[in-house]
């Protein structure tokens, strides 16, 4: 009798869905369908991070993500009118090819991983990572604590948007 | 029968989602739609980042932190990508890579 617990079917399920949608994300026909495909991929790697016990990640990643970047596709999707050029698609030889090759890809690494003895390791899951630490990481300025990289993120982050700003506007 | 979740299982995932990514950054031509295999393949890596660093190392942070910084600079690329896309949609009134050859050399 397999003993499931309600993690395991919690993953189970956030894998498949994460599977189904990122093959679904890729092969439609249909750009928007594409984007919502994506949408759901993207819910299904924060429940990832929350399940690791990193839910501050997951957090991130669904406002970052699912409620930034997917809007801005969404946006971008109906200003550029993509919906009319997902017709033009690549010749079927060379469609043929990349298949193979990511099939091959895929292969080749699901077994490089099962191969590992790493890739048997288990540890209790569910315990989740305090804040407070979080925290404390970021602002700190010892060793392993990030407040450089988080001063140069936040510059970039300035940067690319006054860059995205400057790229977009039109010109007279 | 045992049933745990591994490092594996959730590299398997990453895995998929990795090569989904790739197969439709090769076979789209909307940019738009290469820009979400894009995603998908940043994904891929982070998730890989976050479960490396809990199995692993669960005492330490950094793959934490790579996943953190990865999803603002990936933020960050999609914004500045979005308005080249943009911009190329007005010289050209379409958006397929065809269009954008002229640096192809």
């Amino acid at each position: 009798m397999m003993d499931l617990s309600l993690l395991d079917i919690t993953f189970y399920a956030t894998a498949a869905v994460i599977i189904v949608c990122s093959i679904l994300a890729v092969t439609t026909g249909r750009i928007v369908r594409s984007a919502t495909y994506l949408l759901f991929v993207l819910f299904g790697t924060g429940v990832i991070y929350s399940m690791l016990g990193y839910t501050y990640l997951g957090a991130v990643q669904l406002m970052v993500y699912a409620g930034g970047i997917v809007v801005l596709y969404i946006f971008s999707i109906l200003l550029t009118r993509s919906s009319q050029t997902m017709r033009y698609r690549i010749g079927r030889g060379r469609l043929a090819a990349v298949l193979a090759a990511t099939a091959t890809g895929a292969v080749l690494v699901i077994f490089l991983l099962a191969s590992q003895h790493f890739a048997l390791v288990a540890i209790p899951q569910g315990v989740e990572l305090p804040a407070r630490e979080i925290g404390h990481a970021m602002i700190g300025s010892d060793k392993y604590q990030y407040v450089l990289p988080f001063e140069i993120v936040s510059v970039l982050l300035v940067a690319c948007m006054i860059g995205a700003i400057l790229i977009a506007r039109r010109h007279k | 029968m045992e049933l745990e979740i591994h490092v594996f299982h959730y590299l398997v995932v990453s895995t998929v989602m990795l090569f989904c990514g790739i197969y439709g950054f090769c076979t789209r031509k909307n940019l738009l739609a290469m820009l979400i295999s894009v995603e998908l393949m940043l994904n891929a890596s982070n998730i890989n980042f976050a479960v490396f660093n809990r199995y692993l190392f669960p005492g330490q942070l950094e793959g934490h932190f790579f996943s953190l910084f990865g999803i603002a600079i990936a933020a960050a690329e999609t914004a500045v990508a979005i308005a080249i896309i943009i911009n190329v949609y007005r010289n050209f009134n379409r958006v397929l890579t065809d269009d954008v050859s002229h640096m192809k050399g």
